[in-house]
């Protein structure tokens, strides 16, 4: 498989509406397709790239439609990193506590699953804030050697 | 724009639900209409056929979360039924098969709310 992973780099800002969930699931999967993931781990990688979009659009710019979100996608020999940026409200993912289904099915609470899913269906997961207020959220999924 | 369909049919006494294309956060709402009114009509017996869905996101799995309590509180529920298993992978994932009931056929999960209403 190795010698078919491409190196390359794209990227792609929309507004932070939910109807762009479906173009920045688009671009995610013609880039993780050109890398060589089979079709399964493109449906992780494309799901874990849709939670995270849909937490910026719900917590950082609370649903307002005037922000941006930038979608880069970087396919090196080994790893397929994904940087997303928002320039919306700081929200502290630490601060989530892994959700306990029973809890959630008690208390008819149905947030929160998003960022549950993206550890599981990532291989390295990073929250960072940059400078000029930005927050960043990287995943990474190693390439099959 | 995501490619969604919801389609709500009677069958007996129960409502099926058809779900088709994308379930995400930005069509989960459509979704959310159908159960509301099924809240209003006193409809508490679901059936979600996933047939012809394609996708789905936590946005989607919250909406059943969402309902499942009040559906259930009423002698309801909601079942599920003909899923593809990319779909049931992520429902797993989340360890929804402990709390929801999975049917490979639509009538094996109509069927068990019969059953039930003859025991």
């Amino acid at each position: 498989m190795n010698s078919s992973n491409k190196i390359f780099e794209k990227e792609i800002v929309v507004k932070s509406t939910t109807d762009n969930l479906s173009v920045l699931r688009s671009f995610t999967r013609s880039a993780a397709e050109e890398s060589g993931f089979s079709d399964e781990t493109v449906g992780k990688i494309i799901l874990a790239v849709d939670e995270a979009c849909t937490n910026i659009i719900k917590h950082a710019y609370k649903y307002s439609p005037d922000g941006e979100i930038k979608l880069s996608i970087k396919s090196e020999d080994n790893k397929f990193i994904i940087a997303i940026t928002d320039e919306g409200n700081h929200f502290d993912p630490n601060k989530i506590p892994e959700p306990n289904l029973s809890e959630y099915y008690k208390q008819r609470r149905i947030g929160g699953l998003g960022m549950f899913l993206i550890r599981k269906l990532m291989d390295d997961v990073k929250y960072s804030t940059l400078t000029g207020n930005k927050n960043q959220v990287v995943l990474v999924k190693y390439l099959p050697h | 724009m995501a490619d969604f369909n919801v389609n709500l049919r009677g069958v007996g006494p129960v409502s099926v639900i058809d779900v088709k294309g994308y379930l995400d956060a930005h069509t989960a709402p459509e979704l959310e209409n159908v159960f509301n009114k099924l809240l209003d009509d006193q409809q508490f017996k679901v059936v979600v056929n996933f047939n012809d869905l394609k996708y789905i996101s936590s946005a989607g799995l919250g909406v059943f979360m969402a309902y499942v309590e009040t559906m259930r509180e009423n002698l309801g529920d909601i079942k599920f039924s003909n899923m593809k298993e990319n779909v049931f992978n992520i429902f797993d994932l989340l360890g929804f098969p402990i709390l929801y009931e999975f049917y490979k056929d639509e009538n094996e999960a109509v069927g068990k709310f019969n059953d039930l209403d003859k025991s």
